[in-house]
């Protein structure tokens, strides 16, 4: 076990660059940069501006969410129902849209719903004291039950004409709607995580949730904010993909869940709460947003990209651990 | 008699039977032995699956790969079936779990030897095994024609009025059940989680624990790939997708703790016979299959609130005042 070196003190500091040089997010970077280089190479097709801009689609919306779920997960929680929410929040405003209602209160029925079922979350793991996993398991068939109840297997199209904006719009020629609110998100959160009292708090719980009760810290309203949080983003995510799609089927976003808990834990985020960094989450993104859209471009079939974010998932964990048992 | 009473597995079994209950006031033809044999001849898979879940949630751990274990054993011994039509089924059998083990094995050193967090490695692996199933059929599906009608008949076969699918099904909740109670693996399984430093004391390898209850996890999916596939006649790469949750789900109904170290293998039997059976009831009064997954999910909620309701400690009540207090 390697618990003790948590307490040793090193014969010798590393310096700030090297430790900067070594960091997680660097050698992500490095990752990042070499899966460009490789698609450059292999398709003639990557170093378009518009093939890029349509590549950002693949990870915008996820990592909306990813940036809520890790600050969850540092904290020590998880919410695996996020891919539910959408079904819900996007199920919520294809009813509204079936009526008549207008894109203003659809955008706001979204929210709603995202509110509310991450409320439903955060009372059952903050007030009874559940764990979060099976919690959220449990939302997870709830929610996502709730819409095929009320589709079955039918579908809502017809939405608003000015609704399409939000995931098909661009903001100035190659920059979508969705890639500003996403570097918009990524912004903010890396501010209330890094820079505020909040983020210190995060951090704090998911180290030690006693310790930090007991300096003065309220564990249980914190975590019900970030389930607040990850349900808010999971309804912003829900507007921006049923913009985009212009139809819900309850089986929409069916997987998401798992994609964006592996997003959060390739940028670093430790997956038993404590550790990691927004600047990680959002190089992860661009990560996997470059590998699927690289291979998609190659006409690799989806599930094999599959395979390689699976095994980049487990190696980018294993490898740094196979190297220090080696070089001990 | 009321530490009988108390015991979730009796609450859960009182659930049972008030379920079947309501259902028999009303449709009595649910309830002939045929039809609850029919039952759970289809719940048998998610037994056979939640008891592996059940050991692996006992060390603390948890495994998502299942689902994705038993759709590429199954692929795997269809592929085989197509090459060697005769093969002997024993054979066959053997393949499967073989397989299962392997994988299982696999998740199993990842979590030992690295230390890598469970849930993080087994959503690895769960994509990893859907896709080499992807790439060795080129997304193609092995249909029932191309499956020896040895293959396909087994689980089919029936002995003393019932299907081997309910037999194995039967056998292994037996096995399991002197195993997890009469054998140091066993005991070790609820130690380890229970209390793994005091474990480590007492002289038991956590790490190896854990890579055990892998095994046997894997070794259950590989089985079950094998039945699942040729019961019904067809493999391909989304079989059983989404299965991985349902069999959570099955242990945490049947009052497993998601936090290690409580479980019983006739809780998981439970767990899964209550999904079952809400599964096969929906249909006969008349309420749309859509409505089962969020009847499971609720199910699951209600579930782990009674649990912690009914774990809960006394000396936890001076936190909570404290942190109403500031």
């Amino acid at each position: 076990m390697t618990q003790d070196n948590k307490f040793s003190i090193p014969d010798r500091l590393q310096s700030p660059l090297e430790q900067r040089l070594k960091s997680w997010e660097s050698l992500l970077m490095l990752v990042a940069i070499a899966i460009f280089i490789a698609n450059s190479f292999a398709s003639p097709y990557f170093l378009n501006a518009w093939n890029l801009s349509d590549a950002t689609f693949n990870f915008t919306e996820k990592a909306m969410i990813a940036f809520a779920m890790a600050l969850l997960i540092i904290s020590g929680e998880i919410d695996l129902s996020v891919a539910s929410i959408i079904a819900l929040a996007s199920t919520a405003m294809g009813a509204a849209a079936q009526i008549g209602l207008g894109t203003e209160s659809l955008i706001l029925i979204g929210l709603t719903v995202g509110l509310i079922c991450g409320a439903t979350n955060g009372i059952l793991v903050t007030r009874f004291g559940l764990p979060s996993i099976v919690v959220t398991i449990g939302t997870m068939s709830l929610f996502r039950g709730i819409s095929f109840i009320i589709l079955g297997d039918q579908a809502y199209r017809g939405y608003p004409q000015d609704f399409a904006y939000f995931g098909q719009g661009y903001v100035w020629w190659v920059i979508s709607f969705e890639f500003v609110l996403f570097s918009i998100l990524a912004v903010l959160y890396g501010i209330i995580l890094h820079m505020t009292n909040f983020g210190r708090a995060v951090y704090a719980i998911g180290n030690n949730p006693t310790g930090a009760l007991f300096s003065g810290i309220r564990v249980n309203r914190v975590k019900f904010i970030l389930f607040l949080l990850t349900g808010l983003m999971s309804g912003v995510a829900a507007i921006c993909l049923t913009s985009r799609l212009g139809s819900t089927r309850p089986s929409i976003a069916f997987g998401w869940e798992l994609e964006i808990v592996t997003m959060v834990v390739l940028g670093g985020v430790n997956i038993l709460g404590g550790s990691g960094s927004i600047p990680g989450v959002i190089i992860a993104a661009f990560v996997m947003g470059l590998v699927t859209f690289g291979l998609g471009l190659l006409n690799v079939p989806g599930i094999v990209m599959s395979i390689v974010i699976g095994a980049l998932l487990i190696s980018v964990i294993a490898l740094p651990r196979l190297w220090s048992m080696w070089s001990r | 008699m009321k530490r009988l009473l108390a015991s979730r597995e009796a609450l859960l079994l009182l659930a049972i039977v008030i379920v079947l209950g309501i259902i028999a006031s009303r449709f009595p033809a649910f309830i002939t032995p045929n039809n609850l044999a029919s039952v759970f001849n289809d719940t048998s898979p998610l037994i056979l699956l939640a008891i592996g879940q059940m050991i692996v949630i006992l060390t603390k751990c948890i495994d998502l790969s299942v689902a994705a274990n038993l759709a590429l054993t199954g692929m795997v011994v269809s592929l085989v079936n197509i090459s060697v039509p005769d093969m002997p089924i024993i054979l066959t059998m053997l393949i499967a779990i073989g397989f299962g083990t392997f994988l299982g094995m696999f998740n199993g050193v990842l979590v030992w030897k690295l230390d890598i967090p469970p849930i993080v490695v087994t959503l690895g692996t769960m994509t990893i095994f859907r896709g080499i199933i992807f790439l060795l059929t080129e997304g193609k599906w092995v249909n029932s024609h191309e499956m020896s009608d040895k293959f396909k008949a087994f689980p089919r076969a029936e002995i003393l009025g019932m299907p081997v699918l309910s037999w194995i099904a039967i056998i292994v909740v037996i096995l399991f059940m002197i195993i997890m109670s009469r054998t140091k693996l066993g005991r070790a399984f609820y130690a380890a989680g229970g209390n793994p430093h005091a474990a480590t004391y007492a002289g038991i390898n956590v790490g190896r624990t854990q890579f055990w209850a892998f095994t046997i996890s894997g070794a259950l999916a590989g089985l079950t790939g094998y039945l699942w596939v040729s019961r019904f006649a067809v493999a391909y790469v989304d079989v059983a997708a989404g299965f991985e949750l349902t069999v959570v789900a099955a242990c945490v109904i049947g009052g497993v703790s998601i936090m290690g170290g409580i479980g019983s293998v006739h809780g998981a039997l439970l767990g899964a016979l209550f999904l079952g059976i809400i599964a096969n009831a929906l249909p006969v009064v008349n309420i749309s299959p859509f409505w089962q997954m969020a009847i499971s999910g609720s199910a699951i909620i209600i579930a782990v609130v009674l649990n912690a309701q009914a774990n809960r400690v006394k000396g936890r009540i001076i936190l909570k005042r404290a942190e109403q207090a500031t």
